[in-house]
């Protein structure tokens, strides 16, 4: 080990998007355990604020800030650190690193790259490095030319033959990339990705290969292992990131595995990596020709999944390996006693499946290609592929049982879909079958493997062989156990033989339930433990499965056990703040003597890292997989109040079936989570909540409307695609919005309520027990009500509140504690105008906020909230904690570039996939390292004002006339120009891009003229004019910041004009 | 389909492959790869075999092409292994090479297999009570427990005449004792002419440049004649290297014992610390018995060690071209990582033919 090292610097990787998620929370966990242990103080920088790793106790040091060359360098300034890590924090991170190094920063401070050095990564990071790097060793790479110019890139297509795929150099999963069959798609493509980059790669398409990865390990001695391999579902052609991968490959013979697998190493060791990589093959499904895609030189998606399906800490050892040690210097962490020197064998076959939140955007193409839409991920573990792949498709939950007995599809064009795959990949495969396609003909136009379509068609199968049943008593046990070990769920059993509707199924899953277990057939717990059980190994890492005869492990039955129902899949919505929340209940768990259960699948999370509890089932949170722990861990209770809403949504059901529910009851979650039973409750308790009714025909809404006036927020429950929840204005939308959503009726209402315009929007997050509120955090939304508060800018403590309008909200959160007899985590919505306040939501779990206040106040709200709900003291802490003389302001992170055609406009549907959370002296200076955490820049001279509706023309003047002042270069679109020069503010103006004048504000986008877009939508509802539109994309595809609100742009403007960056002195999160 | 082992357990499952009973020795392997290779491996004679990967089948098998006289894509002209056992068999398979299932192969070699077992408990009660006699019982036709330990497997397997590869350089000569092909190719790629000669042939009089000793099933003390054979070799100061079987036969030669593992090593992960140094390999392994290092003489000294549980993984003599290793760098199926070991010894060949 380097003896000088006593200081590391970890680059984490900022807020969550598409393309770099939770994985790197996990990496960087781990490699800051793996210091932490060598006895090396760390040094984290991470304005992710949701996250574990920046939790108290894991890295000495915190810093909230963007991860970018200039705060990295203020940071080293301060903390001298003689060590930096580079490869644990995704893309940021590498990016960050690259440019610390090529502007001499590192070397300036003498600060050592540890593992991987910088020029390996260079090589791999700049194609046609990578490819020369490869031809010295005789490795094929695909056919490629590098230009830098488009003109370039239609002569290279040239040489390399139609259909070439574009590939943009030094971006995040294949964002600008994409396959091109003539000129015209080359032409569009490429003026595209040259907007993110100024090198693009023309490439032999090699589509339709099948897609296999390695996980690769190399030490200071040469010494290399590859950890897991692992192959895509989807052949080449989408991405990684896209498809579902299984673990171990499965139709691949032992040649062709070792042979990619001893590529494998000779091109670490080409590259001269020390730590952990990751190797992309393209191998011929006719032979064993193959090709290199990509070699990423460091963790990644791909590896933190690699450490899950398998159980070998990838993060932590390549941390080691950093620090000096050799591989066989280090132990096998599941065995404890066994060398890390080895490559698992793994007696259960894994497979992931992405989830994607397309349905979320408006606009967006639902196909998916080589680059990457999908906003997380689930590992589904079993002993078959049917049932890996069946759970697996349960555990993405977006309403699906299993690959059969799902509610129909319909798919117009089902050839089509098969060859040009979208976010329904897998269940229009399941049509195919079902509509008699043959294996051979879905793989003509798939590509997928044969093998894949044989098992899937054999779920098929069986489905068939149950459907002919009517009744369980008639139904041969064997086929029961048989479906059972395909994965079959209890649902989807019901479904089949008891032809359950929604109205029975509840209660005809029971009867499975209850008849199987009768019968004997329960499934049986295994361990992970790297082997194969070759050695023993006492591991708590475990899955459920069918296809076994013994648990692997005994169990205690002493009621000193604590399950904790994690968050699943990442998705818009529910991310990385709910795996803070459910390691912060096991850390309370185990403070407090009891053993700690954890139940959750997401492979990109911390508390599925079998280090942190003391089981982990890396299984289902379905109601039959629950009850199945249940029965056999017989725990003192189970909690459902901090996975977010999948846990809460079973709650009542769990209770129902006599699992006791820690904390607040499942009667009062219930009472809370339905609309009439919560209105009726606060209309007793006198708190007074915006008009709504729920409506079942088109005349009962607009007498309703008549009666409350516009705007209204409608929330349809049955929803196609577009007509999701939405503000409209007037009448005209109304009707449009109407016509969308259809299907209007008893069976499907329409849930209209009136919206306040220019209201704030404030949250509490709240901890009580027995009812009596304990703790409490009260934060307000930059943004007016109408942005989604997962979207929205969060100032905390609120900054701008009337006296009196904090203690009414304590007033209402104190009746609403005591009403509900809340022990527990909550949260509560409120719209404030003037001293008018009103409750909009509320949820009996820990809310998005809770890591993000918990650190702004340094108290930990879940650690409180654990306490209470397994029934100990909890002390009310001191007033004086509430009076903090700094503020945190908590941005939201968007991932619309990645999500092409998408309207990058927030609305009340949420958008964001991520979020950070800074903290700073004062409101500007939070608001600024946050926005700038999230990837805004300060603008350097030329900024677009398109400032819409008159409100937002005068929310956004002084802002304007700020900006005048600092000397900067305003444009605007018409009315705003006018509108500006009206009142004194000079500005150049833009011709909008359908007109056809110049100067046009298109023709500035395009020549990135412009370093701020700021465009107001019209109106709250979404049809947009199409001109605004297009500025906006336009500014997401030039990758030119933009902001669309008002406020958000006035505090933006605001905090970049006040706050001197460079006077600025960062200060680590104790350091408040 | 049952299988009943020694200790009374049973375990049910479904069949496949060939229709009859057999008996053998259970053993597992944890390799995730490579069935075809496995199967056909001569090591693995008189045992019934569990792959606790769990799907298995999927690929089928390969056809029987023959390249420079020896089966392309097997490592003996047939299916070794008593019976098999595995969890999900798959019945359906695709790959380009592939010519039939698995169960078909299994049937053209008259091999019975079982499905739908639980064979991460079987391993796990493998493990604890040590390699365990078993028997595959198809349609209730029961016989007798058969203890392959019993018997010489090395002369069932081994080939039982001279035969001639290759026209090369330099002349190896190869003692058989259950070859697996791709030791031959490996040697062959290398410029040489191969001679294959059964266990207990007299090679002292043949012309040859170096010695590669085999692997091979069982029990390493069976082999009388080649431990005889070998002990006057070392005599001499050719080149002799040792595979498996064959790393045990050269430290029994040497005068040093070996003993049956607790544990055997049949994965394709088990990691090896080239002795004195930090190198480290991942290595293919298929074995029951091991050197005992402590027996070793003074002019023999630990080449490798097994990571994992400290045992030995292969000797050399401190000054004499003799080495020997108790893994598979010829691989097939499994990690290739330790292949160089065929250019150490060709290296040593060259060094003393000069």
């Amino acid at each position: 080990m380097h003896k000088e090292i006593k200081k590391v610097l970890i680059l984490g990787s900022g807020a969550l998007k598409i393309g770099e998620a939770g994985e790197f929370d996990y990496s960087g966990s781990q490699a800051l355990k793996a210091l932490k242990e060598e006895g090396v103080e760390t040094v984290l920088i991470n304005p992710n604020i949701a996250t574990v790793q920046t939790s108290e106790g894991i890295a000495d040091k915190i810093y909230f800030y963007p991860i970018t060359p200039f705060f990295v360098e203020k940071v080293i300034q301060k903390e001298k650190p003689e060590g930096i890590l580079l490869s644990f924090g995704g893309q940021t991170a590498l990016n960050c690193g690259i440019e610390l190094f090529k502007t001499g920063i590192l070397k300036k401070y003498n600060v050592n790259v540890l593992g991987t050095p910088v020029q390996a990564i260079m090589d791999t990071e700049d194609r046609e490095l990578f490819v020369n790097k490869l031809n010295e060793i005789d490795v094929k790479t695909p056919k490629s030319i590098a230009v830098n110019s488009v003109t370039d890139a239609i002569i290279a297509a040239k040489k390399v033959g139609f259909p070439v795929i574009v590939r943009a150099a030094y971006t995040l999963g294949g964002m600008g990339s994409g396959f091109c069959s003539n000129n015209e798609e080359l032409e569009k493509l490429a003026n595209n990705a040259f907007s993110y980059t100024n090198q693009i790669l023309v490439e032999e398409s090699i589509k339709g290969w099948k897609e296999v990865e390695y996980e690769v390990v190399r030490d200071k001695y040469d010494n290399c292992i590859t950890v897991c391999n692992m192959e895509n579902f989807d052949p080449l052609g989408v991405h990684t990131g896209e498809s579902i991968v299984v673990a171990p490959s499965q139709t691949l013979t032992n040649a062709e595995y070792h042979k990619l697998r001893s590529l494998s190493i000779k091109i670490i060791r080409h590259i001269g990596i020390v730590g952990e990589c990751n190797v992309q093959y393209a191998l011929d499904p006719e032979s064993e020709d193959y090709r290199v895609i990509e070699v990423n030189a460091r963790l990644s998606r791909s590896s933190a999944l690699a450490s899950k399906a398998t159980g070998y800490p990838l993060a932590f050892v390549a941390a080691k390996l950093g620090l000096g040690y050799g591989l066989h210097q280090l132990k096998n962490s599941i065995t404890k006693t066994t060398t890390a020197c080895y490559e698992p064998a793994l007696d259960y076959v894994v497979c992931k499946i992405p989830r994607w939140d397309l349905n979320k955007f408006i606009g967006v193409s639902k196909q998916i290609g080589s680059s990457m839409k999908s906003v997380g991920e689930i590992m589904a573990i079993g002993r078959t592929f049917e049932e890996a792949i069946q759970k697996g498709l349960r555990m993405i939950g977006q309403g699906m049982h299993g690959f059969v007995a799902n509610k129909d599809i319909h798919i117009d064009n089902i050839n089509k879909e098969l060859s040009e795959p979208t976010d329904k990949r897998i269940f229009v495969v399941a049509k195919a079958i079902r509509e008699g396609y043959t294996v051979e003909k879905i793989h003509q136009l798939t590509k997928i493997d044969n093998w894949f379509l044989y098992k899937l068609k054999n779920i098929y199968d069986i489905e068939n062989q149950l459907a002919m049943f009517n009744e369980l008593n008639k139904l041969p046990i064997e086929l029961l156990l048989k479906a059972k070990q395909a994965g079959f769920s209890d649902f989807q059993i019901a479904r089949l033989i008891l032809k359950s509707d929604d109205n029975t199924i509840e209660n005809d899953l029971l009867k499975v339930r209850k008849f199987r277990i009768e019968n004997h057939i329960t499934p049986v717990v295994k361990q992970i433990d790297t082997l194969a059980a070759e050695y023993p190994a006492k591991t708590n890492y475990l899955y459920m499965t069918y296809n076994g005869t013994e648990h692997d492990i005994t169990f205690e039955n002493d009621k000193k056990s604590v399950i904790v129902l994690g968050s699943g899949a990442y998705r818009i919505g529910s991310s990385v703040e709910f795996d803070w929340c459910s390691v912060n209940a096991i850390n309370s768990i185990k403070k407090n003597n009891l053993r700690s259960i954890m139940i959750n699948y997401n492979p990109e999370t911390v508390s599925t890292d079998y280090d942190v509890c003391d089981r982990l089932y890396f299984d289902e949170l379905t109601f039959e997989r629950v009850m199945d722990i249940v029965d056999l861990e017989n725990p003192k209770g189970t909690i459902v109040s901090v996975g977010g809403q999948i846990p809460n949504n079973l709650a009542m059901r769990l209770d129902k079936n006599g699992v006791a529910i820690l904390g607040t009851s499942a009667k009062s979650i219930d009472n809370a989570e339905d609309r009439h039973q919560f209105s009726s409750m606060l209309d007793n308790l006198k708190i007074d909540q915006p008009r709504w009714k729920e409506l079942t025909s088109i005349d009962d809404i607009y007498r309703f409307v008549d009666d409350v006036g516009f705007p209204v927020l409608i929330r349809p429950s049955y929803v196609l695609s577009g007509a999701a929840m939405n503000v409209v204005s007037n009448r005209d939308e109304l009707e449009h919005f109407l016509t969308l959503a259809a299907n209007v009726s008893k069976k499907y209402p329409v849930v209209v309520s009136e919206f306040i315009e220019e209201a704030k929007e404030i949250e509490i997050d709240a901890v009580a027990n027995n009812g009596e509120v304990v703790l409490y955090a009260i934060s307000e939304h930059v943004e007016f009500a109408g942005v989604h508060s997962g979207d929205a800018t969060i100032v905390f403590p609120a900054q701008k509140l009337y006296i009196e309008t904090i203690r009414r909200i304590k007033k209402i959160t104190k009746q609403i504690a005591k009403e509900l007899n809340i022990t527990g985590p909550f949260n509560i919505q409120f719209l404030a105008k003037d001293n008018d306040i009103k409750v909009i939501e509320c949820n009996l779990r820990a809310s998005r906020s809770f890591p993000f206040v918990s650190k702004v106040l340094k108290t930990n709200f879940i650690e409180i909230a654990t306490d209470a709900m397994l029934g100990f003291h909890v002390e009310k802490p001191q007033k004086s904690i509430f009076d903090l003389d700094y503020v945190g302001v908590k941005a939201s992170q968007f991932s619309f570039s990645r999500l092409l055609k998408a309207d990058p406009v927030l609305g009340v549907e949420m958008a964001s996939t991520g979020e950070v959370g800074c903290i700073g002296e004062n409101y500007y200076e939070a608001i600024l390292t946050a926005m700038l955490s999230v990837g805004y820049k300060i603008p350097k001279k030329n900024i677009l004002i398109s400032s819409g509706p008159p409100r937002s023309k005068v929310e956004l003047l002084e802002s304007a006339r700020m900006l005048h002042k600092k000397g900067y270069n305003l444009y605007a679109t018409g009315g705003s120009q006018k509108f500006l020069e009206l009142h004194g503010i000079p500005s150049t103006m833009l011709h909008w891009p359908d007109e056809n004048l110049k100067p046009n504000v298109l023709d500035f986008l395009k020549a990135k003229e412009i370093d701020l877009v700021i465009n107001i939508p019209k109106d709250l509802s979404k049809n947009e004019l199409h001109n605004d539109y297009t500025i906006r994309r336009s500014a997401i595809d030039f990758n030119i910041p933009l902001i669309t609100n008002a406020r958000l742009a006035s505090a933006f403007i605001y905090s970049f004009c006040k706050v001197d960056l460079n006077k600025l002195e960062v200060r680590s999160w104790d350091e408040y | 389909m049952k299988l009943i082992l020694e200790d009374g357990t049973a375990i049910s499952g479904s069949f496949f492959g060939y229709p009859r009973s057999v008996a053998g020795e259970v053993v597992f392997n944890t390799a995730m790869t490579g069935y075809p290779e496995s199967l056909s491996d001569p090591s693995y004679k008189g045992q019934i075999l569990v792959l606790t990967y769990p799907l298995i089948g999927n690929y089928g098998v390969p056809e029987s092409i023959i390249e420079k006289d020896l089966p392309k894509f097997f490592e003996s002209s047939k299916v070794q292994i008593t019976g098999l056992i595995v969890a999900d068999y798959s019945t359906e398979y695709n790959h380009w090479n592939a010519t039939k299932s698995l169960g078909d192969w299994l049937y053209e070699n008259k091999v019975p297999a079982m499905f739908g077992v639980d064979t991460r408990a079987l391993t796990k009660l493998i493990r604890e009570k040590g390699a365990l006699k078993g028997k595959l019982i198809y349609d209730n036709q029961d016989i007798d427990f058969y203890d392959p330990d019993k018997d010489n497997l090395v002369d069932q397997v081994c080939s039982k005449e001279r035969i001639v590869y290759g026209n090369g350089k330099s002349k190896v000569l190869l003692v058989d004792c259950g070859v697996k092909n791709n030791i031959i190719r490996n040697v062959l790629k290398r410029d040489t002419t191969v001679i294959r000669i059964p266990w207990n042939y007299n090679f002292l009089n043949e012309e040859y440049d170096g010695i590669l000793v085999s692997n091979g099933p069982g029990n390493p003390v069976y082999c009388i004649k080649t431990i005889e054979n070998l002990a006057k070799a070392m005599q001499k100061e050719k080149p002799v290297f040792g595979i498996c079987l064959g790393n045990q036969l050269m430290a029994l030669a040497s005068g040093a014992k070996t003993y049956k593992l607790k544990y055997g090593h049949r994965s394709h992960n088990q990691p090896v610390l080239l002795s004195g140094t930090n190198k480290a390999y991942i290595t293919s392994q298929n074995h029951g018995y091991a050197i005992d290092q402590s027996s070793l003489g003074k002019d023999w000294e630990p080449l490798f060690v097994n990571l994992n549980d400290g045992t030995n993984e292969g000797i050399k003599h401190k000054t004499k071209p003799f080495f020997s290793v108790q893994f598979h760098p010829e691989a097939s199926s499994g990690p290739t990582d330790t292949e160089f070991l065929f250019d150490d010894f060709m290296g040593l060949v060259m060094k003393t033919k000069k």
